[in-house]
């Protein structure tokens, strides 16, 4: 009968021992996974040559002399020439390959991390939706899914390029739309498995609505799973982007991404191999790395720790 | 000292996790005699699985198992597995709590207890099936023929733990071990259980471990038993005595934290505090923070295992019985 | 006294079936988990519910809470059908009836600290609190159920077994409520925590003033909680009377069984009984046994019991019984004690 509305003066000195209360952080998952991950050695080095990618690509261009549309009708097709500034050569063009590389590597990260997040915005709120409220709204939600992956997405995006032009934007655009699907299938898995738990059984006893059991409860417990998917599907990303624009449908000249520079590299690369090595060796790495940090990551994040 | 089957001495379990060692069992010592049957108590974190996987060599990789496991004059601990291979299931034998991840679930019930013939006593396959059918309705499986062709997923979990008790005793080891083979069982399906390790080990001979949390299962079951807290035996001795003079506090601790189901008592008289880290035990005795009965000494020595005439052994400085406040 | 407590809860008629597809083509069976469930609870007491795999009482906890929806039957929580009340008007009750879950860390999120996981149900209910306040009460009930109040920043994965269950108790009982559904709440924990919990339920309910409805298949646990129990066999009532009843004079023949079972942790009387062992296996809740769903294993089954199901007959004091023959049975027990 006691019960805790007695008197507010208790629960005001219950307030201030509150205020003057000690309470350290605790460790949270994340911290944990965290302290996984800085102690991975393939995954810590890997997020170093990563590092060094970008800055590549961002930075590097203040350095470089040549900009990367800029034609030196000096050297056309000429291998590596450290006096004229050209420190990988030139392209057909004249174009300083040095710069055109770090440009496209720009292009290549910035198209795969715009598609990633709209992909996993989208994935999310989808799987989630369709994962929690079950039934017919389920099944719904995952025809459609199934439907639009069997969309040749080729097809898909030459309607997009047909009806909006040639715009990079589109690009984006399309990539993160057909990621999405596989996205949102793991993240309504996951939310088919969470969804059993107790503690969501508990949120509900708590009395809180569906919307919030979602966003508080759910989603917060997918970033393992997501981020993992994620990491690993973007590298997946860059490839379609260079399938895309080689097939003229994504970047076009003068701008260039890592796909593009090597689909032209590779028909001449017996007469200029450094249209090809160069790079090939920067697409390479930058997968390699993708691949061990996801690789890292998933270790990390493996609940299955205790 | 030769009408023991199995002599541990000095055993010690130890596990390297990425930066200490662990020692999850320390110096533990047990005698086992012919047909009787041990009760081996303790709760989580006592050290009381960990000891029995180490001498069945079934420790994860990063554990380590030392001291002596005699069964008559071999010892098991240190033997390369392939030596070892040649006792595990045809001398000794041991069962698990859950006997669904304990069976192959892509095997029928009959070859995966015909391999245990096949291999230990060299039947052929006629022979061994025939006698695993045998050995199923000893154990009590309804339509024994029948089942011995299903798989184990398509019984339920009483029959799955007789099927692992027949293959346990399907070369009539001399020693079973088993690890809270009733815990996840059904109240009345224990209760069919644990009548048949009573007729099974008086019919074979077998001596039986019985590693349990459960004092109701002890009491039901054993001659002798052991208790065990932060991986060390703390009092040893027959079932009668521990449980109407106990002497150790823990054991004492134990009885008042079992709700009996002849008296409703207002309250449980429970061990204040929780089971020790065993990587932080506690100076002294490791019992320490939470005996009523502690003193200066104990927390500055370890009280050793000292005899006290009849089989009986505790590890605890206080002398003398304990108030049981009530018991029977 | 002419005053019996009120009842809190009446449950009338409660089912709950589930349909399970089986195979390729998808055969529809029924699995029925509850059946003909009609029992009270009254104000301040503590009921047990006991029975074994399959007896539904888990199912039946959660249908009480609404967590899970009846197939039919109503839910009288102070004489409001919860069954028929809309979904919003649900939620706003649940300040009332609280659960406690059996496994411990499962129960909370993982990547919400203790101090959101206890505070998160007054959250929702009790929106026009602010963070202080909902805070205040939060140190408060730590406090009340002995957590330190210093742990209030950390994660439930820091915690032993016995102290994410005090997480969970103090969430349930963070709103106050009148109920609180206990399932299972000791059996994932060791023996020496078991009692500290027990014990912190039993002052809690005091101080609290609380209805405690405790699951549990340990048969000694239960006894030594509650006040009344119900046992449950195969989804349906068998018995419900007093611990005491219970233990004494139980009539139903699974009731004994029961009671012959449960391990003693006394040796001498442990010998001295006679343990005649229940034969066979709890049968299959798809297909259940013809008439009395307990007639295959019970001694002292009659042609007749395969062909009626037994009502649930109420005798004096609000004890009921679900058999034919009970009073048969008892005749011949009294017989024998006489011989």
């Amino acid at each position: 009968m006691a019960g805790l509305t007695q008197k507010d003066e208790v629960l005001t000195r219950y307030a201030e021992k509150l205020s003057t209360l000690k309470a350290p952080k605790g460790r949270s998952l994340t911290d944990d996974a965290i302290r996984r991950m800085l102690a991975n050695k393939a995954a810590m080095v890997s997020l170093f040559v990563l590092a060094a990618i970008v800055l590549f690509a961002f930075v590097g261009p203040y350095f470089v002399p040549w900009g990367y549309s800029e034609v030196d009708w000096a050297s056309i097709r000429k291998p590596p020439d450290f006096e004229a500034g050209h420190f990988f050569g030139t392209d057909h063009n004249g174009r300083d390959l040095l710069a055109r590389t770090m440009f496209g590597t720009q292009m290549s990260l910035i198209v795969a991390l715009v598609a990633t997040t709209v992909s996993v915005v989208i994935g999310i709120a989808y799987g989630a939706i369709a994962g929690y409220f079950g039934g017919r709204v389920d099944a719904v939600m995952m025809r459609i899914v199934d439907m639009l992956y069997a969309l040749p997405y080729i097809l898909f995006v030459i309607i997009l390029v047909v009806i909006f032009g040639r715009n990079p934007i589109l690009l984006f655009v399309g990539i993160g739309a057909i990621e999405w699907l596989t996205m949102a299938r793991i993240v309504r898995g996951q939310t088919l498995t969470l969804k059993e738990k107790e503690f969501v059984e508990a949120a509900r006893a708590g009395g809180a609505k569906p919307w919030t059991i979602i966003f508080r409860h759910i989603v917060p417990n997918l970033t393992g799973p997501v981020v993992i998917y994620a990491t690993l599907t973007i590298p997946e990303i860059i490839i379609v982007e260079s399938f895309l624009s080689y097939l003229g449908l994504g970047i076009q000249e003068p701008q260039t991404s890592l796909g593009t520079l090597i689909s032209t590299g590779a028909p001449v690369a017996e007469v200029t191999p450094w249209m090809l090595i160069y790079p090939g060796i920067i697409l390479v790495s930058l997968l390699f790395c993708l691949t061990y940090v996801g690789d890292g990551l998933r270790d990390a994040l493996d609940p299955k720790d205790r | 000292m030769s009408d023991y089957v199995l002599s541990i001495q000095d055993l010690s379990v130890t596990f390297a996790l990425h930066d200490t060692e662990v020692q999850a069992v320390r110096e533990m010592n047990f005698d086992l005699r012919a047909g009787e049957t041990l009760a081996v108590v303790g709760e989580s974190g006592s050290g009381k699985s960990q000891a029995f996987l180490g001498i069945m060599g079934l420790l994860a990789k990063n554990g380590r198992a030392t001291g002596k496991a005699m069964l008559g004059d071999v010892n098991l601990l240190g033997m390369a597995p392939s030596r070892l291979d040649a006792y595990r299931g045809k001398d000794i034998a041991m069962i698990f709590q859950d006997p669904m991840t304990s069976l192959n679930p892509s095997l029928k019930v009959k070859t995966q207890l015909s391999e245990v013939l096949v291999k230990h006593r060299g039947f052929d396959t006629r022979k061994a099936e025939m006698t695993t059918i045998e050995m199923l309705e000893r154990v009590g499986i309804p339509e024994p023929a029948k089942r011995a062709n299903a798989y184990p997923h398509e019984m339920s979990g009483g029959m799955r733990q007789r099927v692992m008790i027949a293959m346990a005793l399907l070369c009539q080891p001399k020693i079973l071990i088993a690890d809270e083979p009733t815990t996840a069982l059904d109240v009345t399906v224990q209760a069919q259980m644990l009548d048949l390790f009573k007729t099974l080990t008086e019919d074979f001979g077998t001596s039986l471990v019985m590693i349990t949390h459960d004092l109701g299962v002890v009491a039901g079951v054993a001659d002798r038993m052991m208790v065990m807290y932060g991986g060390r035996a703390v009092e040893k001795g027959k079932v009668d005595d521990l449980f109407y003079d106990p002497r150790h506090p823990y054991t004492l601790g134990l009885l008042h934290s079992t709700p009996h189901i002849a008296h409703r008592a207002a309250r449980l008289d429970p061990i204040q505090g929780l089971p020790p880290s065993l990587e932080h035990l506690p100076k002294g005795c490791s019992f320490n923070p939470r005996c009523a009965f502690c003193f200066d000494r104990c927390l500055e020595e370890r009280p050793p295992l000292t005899p006290l005439g009849d089989e009986r052994e505790k590890a605890c400085f206080f002398e003398g019985p304990l108030q049981s406040k009530k018991v029977a | 006294m002419n005053q019996t407590p009120a009842n809190l809860l009446e449950i009338r008629d409660l089912k709950k079936t589930f349909s399970i597809a089986t195979g390729l083509f998808s055969r529809q069976l029924t699995l029925t988990a509850l059946a003909d469930i009609n029992f009270n609870v009254r104000q301040g007491e503590t009921l047990g519910i006991v029975g074994e795999s399959g007896c539904g009482k888990s199912t039946l906890g959660r249908c009480i809470l609404q967590l899970i929806s009846p197939d039919e039957g109503q839910v009288l929580w102070l004489g409001q059908d919860l069954t028929r009340v809309p979904a919003e008007e649900m939620r706003k009750r649940r300040a009332d009836l609280q659960i406690i879950f059996q496994d411990p860390l499962a129960s909370l999120n993982p990547r919400m600290t203790v101090g959101e996981i206890i505070e998160d149900p007054l959250r929702t209910l009790r929106p026009e609190m602010n963070k202080t306040e909902r805070r205040a009460r939060v140190v408060r009930i730590m406090e009340s159920v002995g957590l330190l109040p210093e742990m209030i920043n950390r994660y439930p994965h820091e915690f032993s077994g016995g102290q994410a269950q005090r997480i969970g108790i103090a969430r349930a009982l963070i709103t106050e409520p009148k109920l609180i559904v206990c399932d299972e709440p000791v059996s994932a924990l060791d023996v020496s925590i078991q009692a500290q919990i027990l014990n912190l339920l039993a002052e809690l309910k005091d101080e609290f003033g609380l209805t405690l409805i405790f699951i549990s298949h340990n048969l000694s646990v239960v006894r030594h909680v509650s006040d009344r129990i119900l046992v449950l066999y195969l989804g349906r009532i068998v018995e419900l009377a007093t611990g005491d009843e219970i233990y004494e004079d139980p009539k139903h023949p699974y009731t004994t069984a029961l009671l012959t079972a449960v391990p003693i942790p006394d040796p001498k009387l442990a010998r001295q009984r006679n343990i005649d062992a229940l034969k066979g296996e709890i049968p299959s809740p798809i297909n259940p046994p013809s008439g009395c769903t307990f007639r295959t294993r019970c001694r002292h089954a009659q042609p007749q019991c395969a062909e009626t199901r037994p009502p649930l007959e109420t005798l004096e004091n609000g004890r009921l019984v679900a058999c034919i023959r009970w009073r048969e049975i008892e005749a011949e027990k009294a017989a024998l004690a006489e011989a």
